[in-house]
């Protein structure tokens, strides 16, 4: 099984590149192939923790109580770091997108490639449990796109992200924009080395979402609401959505949009005009 | 069901410490706050450390209180869960605590 998702290695975690489907880029789940295959480039004070799978010499037959005092994701989180350095020296960044399933995700991103892949340089990772189906919605936009398909995993985690990373091979500058596994819950609490994460929610959704999923709304840097075109249609309130978001989330402004009107993108554009990295 | 890949995150960093040595406890400290469900936790823990040396231990989990300060009025409050709303009414409010998913120590031999 799986040490990061739960999910069975064999059915496990795929990344499929949908110019070359076939080609299966990284099928080896802990291999130490570093984006680039950089020469052991890990970040300072990283002392070999991620993943080699032996015990260290140093813990041969120990008895009694040993301290370790450490995060739970503790790996997870060096993995991150050294993705978020990766991407940094490239003057890359990257925004984590995370919501239920069905808020608009894919069209967002669809509508938002169109607009800005010239500008900013996007480039996509694409993550669902199966299928290549955003990945070739993405792609029929002439956008470089890399599909992780999670298996029966729940979440992207950093090991995920690095392997997509390899095998994206984003344009520099710019931004790799991540869509997460529609879910609400288990994302919230993997660094995937993102430089932001925003969170999507809908007008086809209860108001109060952000109240039942605090996890998830207490880390976003920013609060989408997507198919404000429906307002008219759907009883949603809109002030007790901010509410509740302010209610969770002490920094993340809510934006209105509808992906498919374009109504409000240009606020969104703009913000995502400002997480391009500064030219070095 | 991230609570799996909390336990597995659990095992695999123990492992890495003790080895083949038989573990008898794991003490970990998950906050309030940290998004994690303790009995589902505890029931991930069993099936994942199956045939392992952790097979046989006990996980001993101990829950920090939230805790949190309001930058309005100054004051710092329990919470029981991330909807972060001072009696003052204001929502600009901290986190101080509960959000730990930390392991503390195991017990081996």
């Amino acid at each position: 099984m799986c040490a990061t998702c739960g999910c069975d290695d064999s059915a496990g975690v795929r990344v499929i590149d949908p110019a070359h489907p076939q080609a299966h880029p990284h099928e080896h789940p802990h291999e130490h192939d570093h984006p680039q295959g950089h020469p052991h480039e890990h970040p300072q004070g990283h002392p070999h923790e991620h993943p080699h799978g032996e015990p260290t010499p140093a813990a041969a037959a120990p008895r009694g109580t040993i301290t370790l005092e450490q995060r739970v994701l503790a790996k997870n989180d060096q993995l991150a770091t050294a993705n978020r350095r990766w991407l940094t020296d490239r003057g890359l960044a990257s925004v984590n997108l995370m919501s239920s399933p069905g808020s608009g995700k894919t069209t967002l991103l669809v509508r938002t490639v169109g607009d800005l892949r010239a500008e900013l340089g996007l480039s996509v990772v694409e993550c669902d449990q199966e299928t290549l189906l955003d990945a070739d919605r993405l792609a029929a936009t002439g956008c470089r796109v890399i599909q992780v398909n999670t298996g029966s995993g729940c979440h992207l985690d950093a090991d995920m992200l690095r392997r997509a990373l390899i095998a994206l091979d984003p344009p520099a500058p710019g931004l790799v924009l991540i869509e997460n596994v529609g879910n609400l819950v288990c994302p919230a609490l993997f660094d995937l080395g993102e430089q932001a994460r925003v969170v999507i929610a809908s007008v086809t959704e209860g108001a109060d979402k952000p109240l039942k999923y605090p996890n998830m709304f207490h880390a976003a840097s920013l609060v989408i609401l997507n198919k404000i075109d429906l307002l008219p249609y759907v009883d949603f309130d809109v002030d007790a959505f901010v509410r509740a978001v302010s209610m969770v989330s002490r920094q993340a402004p809510v934006l209105q949009v509808s992906a498919t009107t374009g109504a409000g993108l240009a606020a969104w554009y703009d913000w995502l005009r400002g997480r391009l990295p500064a030219p070095s | 069901m991230h609570e799996l890949a909390i336990a597995e995150s659990v095992i695999e960093a123990v492992l890495e410490r003790t080895g083949s040595a038989p573990v008898h406890a794991v003490r970990l400290e998950v906050g309030v706050l940290a998004g994690v469900t303790v009995d589902s936790l505890r029931f991930c823990f069993e099936l994942a450390t199956a045939d392992t040396s952790l097979a046989d231990a006990t996980l001993e989990i101990s829950q920090p209180a939230g805790l949190a300060h309001c930058n309005h009025c100054g004051a710092d409050f329990e919470v029981s869960e991330l909807i972060l709303l001072c009696r003052c009414g204001s929502a600009d409010v901290q986190v101080l605590q509960g959000q730990q998913l930390r392991i503390l120590s195991v017990e081996v031999g």
